[in-house]
């Protein structure tokens, strides 16, 4: 007769954790909970951060990434430059230049909600001289009033951007250089150019006549053929200032959004490695109840062993126990995860994306800490001496 | 070569117990003359063979001391002797659970010493039945799941294994009782459960250790009758007690004192 253990079936291991668990099913949770709040905590993190890119794509989308911006940088002696005048109708003639608009600067000018304001007191705002297709352009829409046209462009009128208006307050004329200007708009909100946010915009005549404006772009809005984008911005520097193209300074502002919400990204990692504690903290605690599982269970060991179980046949067992326990918690976790990104992101109007690396990630991650947890123990029992562990009761 | 038609007696109190089993005593007289039938293979060997085996523990203390002891197969005998005398530990070492520290132990013509761990855990699992005074049942399962998960590591089937377990069951007369908890059965039906499980892989070798410890005498008695007729139909029972009364209603009884057979 030939000496060779019979090998456990995959099913009845499975059985076996099961058995196991159930036995204290109490216990089972608590320590699967550790495990799941770890998963839970890097699934929800990166789940909500993976929501807000797929609402930022959204918007995106909306938005075009095809928007170019033009303004002046330094002058080789370091002196602030400007763009010349004909820069907008230049760049206008780039071939796959669907639009081209300009805003201007005036320096040293400020905008009060009254006469009786201190100079001081500006509040922040910049006044700025805008070419009528500018919203057109930029994708801005207005909140309420009107945006600036053939006729209010020549004289004191203008239009508020929506951090100006909140600042000013809801008033009906502004005060600009020794002079009332009506309110005729008030913008929203324009993502793709928030320093028209906190602008005062007049027409570009009226900068001209009232305020004495030098008619230098100070910035120019482009907007370009999509698969051409990256052509057309080799290529504004040199048209916008061909005398000095070093002194140009050319952005994408559709990268900068992307790069505003992409700083959120250290404090991911932060919220991800607390996750991690978590899951390792949850990994220690699984380890400690089948420590104690092991160190209650002698007598079950000594049956199994009398019965026929060979050492490697009892480590397995109690391996299989540790990751299911560890499975179970990372499924609960992953499931927890979903849902509180769900939740967040339903707030947040966002889409809800849980990318599928992350589940099977978390997934991976408990049947690795399962088996380490497990190990240990598991190698205690099947060391137990079968006469030792009879006799423990 | 046919083995019933060329062996005498021994043979016979395997292959056809309730005829034969009358004198066992008389195969031990001649142990080495004996050929007997396990169920499944000619041997020519007792099931247990202990020659001069002494157990020192670490620490100095020996609880056996040159032990010589043969038990042919069909046999039903009892170690009687008080604590401290070495029948547990003589339990140990014939159920393969421990080695010897000096002579040889052969189990069911394996000799112990040139066997491995898990060569010896294939022999526990085929060979060899296990039951204890304190039963250890699992809490969590029925009848008929404590006795299956018995089998597991024989390597047969789920199904097949409840279906022997309830064949077990029946012969020791808990048919009605497979699905109740250990909490739900009297202490002499657990035991039942248990002997149950440590035969449902029908080994030729049942060792018992202080089965009617734990119960009241009517239970203890029930407990006997099932080993004796277990015995009959053809199993080897090696009880292990301190209790005189009961070893003297055995065929054989084997006492020891000191870690010594007297």
């Amino acid at each position: 007769m030939s000496l060779r253990p019979a090998r456990l079936r995959l099913s009845d291991l499975a059985r076996l954790g099961g058995y196991g668990l159930r036995s204290r099913p109490l216990r089972a949770v608590l320590s699967a909970l550790g495990i799941a709040i770890g998963i839970a905590a890097m699934t929800a993190v990166v789940g909500i951060s993976a929501s807000s890119r797929a609402d930022l794509d959204q918007e995106l989308a909306q938005l075009g990434t095809n928007m170019l911006t033009v303004s002046p940088g330094n002058t080789m002696f370091g002196k602030q430059a400007t763009l010349p005048d004909e820069s907008v109708a230049m760049i206008k003639r780039i071939g796959p230049v669907q639009s081209a608009t300009a805003t201007g600067m005036l320096s040293d000018t400020y905008a009060y909600r009254n006469d009786r304001i201190p100079a001081a007191q500006s509040g922040g705002l910049s006044v700025l001289a805008a070419k009528l297709d500018l919203l057109k352009t930029v994708g801005g829409t207005l909140d309420h009033g009107a945006w600036l046209n053939a006729a209010t462009d020549r004289y004191p009128a203008v239009v508020l951007g929506a951090t100006a208006a909140e600042r000013l307050g809801n008033v009906p004329a502004v005060y600009i250089g020794g002079r009332w200007w009506v309110v005729v708009g008030v913008l929203q909100n324009v993502l793709l150019a928030p320093e028209l946010d906190s602008a005062v915009l007049m027409g570009w005549p009226a900068a001209t006549t009232y305020l004495g404006f030098d008619g230098h772009p100070t910035t120019v809005y482009t907007r370009s053929v999509e698969s051409r984008v990256e052509a057309v911005r080799a290529v504004l520097a040199p048209t916008a200032n061909p005398s000095a193209p070093g002194a140009v300074q050319v952005s994408k502002p559709s990268d900068a959004l992307a790069a505003r919400r992409a700083t959120n990204a250290a404090f991911d990692a932060l919220l991800l490695g607390l996750g991690g504690v978590a899951l390792l903290v949850g990994g220690i605690g699984v380890a400690n109840t089948m420590v104690i599982s092991v160190l209650e269970r002698r007598s079950e060991i000594g049956l199994r062993r009398s019965q026929g179980a060979t050492k490697g046949q009892v480590r397995t067992q109690f391996v299989a126990e540790s990751l299911l326990l560890s499975l179970l918690g990372g499924a609960f976790g992953a499931l927890l995860g979903y849902l509180v990104t769900g939740m967040y992101a339903t707030t947040q109007k966002w889409p809800t994306v849980v990318p599928l690396w992350v589940l099977a990630g978390g997934v991976g991650a408990t049947v690795v800490i399962g088996a380490i947890a497990g190990l240990y123990p598991a190698i205690r029992a099947a060391r137990l001496s079968p006469t030792e562990a009879l006799a423990a009761t | 070569m046919n083995p019933p038609e060329t062996v005498a007696n021994p043979l016979e109190t395997v292959v056809n117990p309730p005829e034969t089993v009358a004198n066992p005593l008389e195969t031990v007289a001649n142990p080495l003359e004996t050929v007997v039938t396990a169920p499944d293979t000619l041997v020519g060997h007792p099931v247990i063979e202990l020659a001069g085996v002494t157990k020192t523990y670490p620490g100095g203390v020996t609880a056996l001391r040159s032990v010589d002891l043969v038990v042919d197969y069909g046999e039903l005998l009892a170690i009687v002797g008080p604590s401290g005398s070495g029948k547990s530990t003589m339990l140990n070492l014939v159920g393969t659970l421990d080695r010897p520290s000096q002579g040889t132990v052969r189990i069911d013509g394996h000799d112990v010493a040139s066997l491995s761990d898990r060569q010896l855990s294939a022999l526990r699992a085929r060979r060899i039945g296990f039951v204890f005074q304190q039963f250890h049942l699992a809490p969590g399962r029925d009848a008929l799941g404590n006795v299956a998960d018995g089998l597991l590591y024989t390597g047969v089937g789920k199904r097949e294994r409840e279906q022997r377990a309830e064949a077990a069951l029946v012969r020791v007369g808990l048919g009605e009782r497979l699905t109740h908890r250990p909490y739900q059965l009297s202490g002499g039906e657990r035991q039942r459960v248990a002997i149950a499980r440590a035969v449902a892989g029908d080994p030729p070798l049942l060792l018992a250790d202080e089965p009617t410890g734990n119960l009241d005498s009517v239970s203890g008695a029930g407990v006997m009758d099932l080993l004796r007729e277990l015995n009959e139909a053809g199993t080897t029972i090696l009880v292990i007690t301190h209790d005189r009364e009961i070893a003297d209603s055995l065929p054989r009884q084997v006492p020891m004192r000191d870690g010594q057979v007297i």
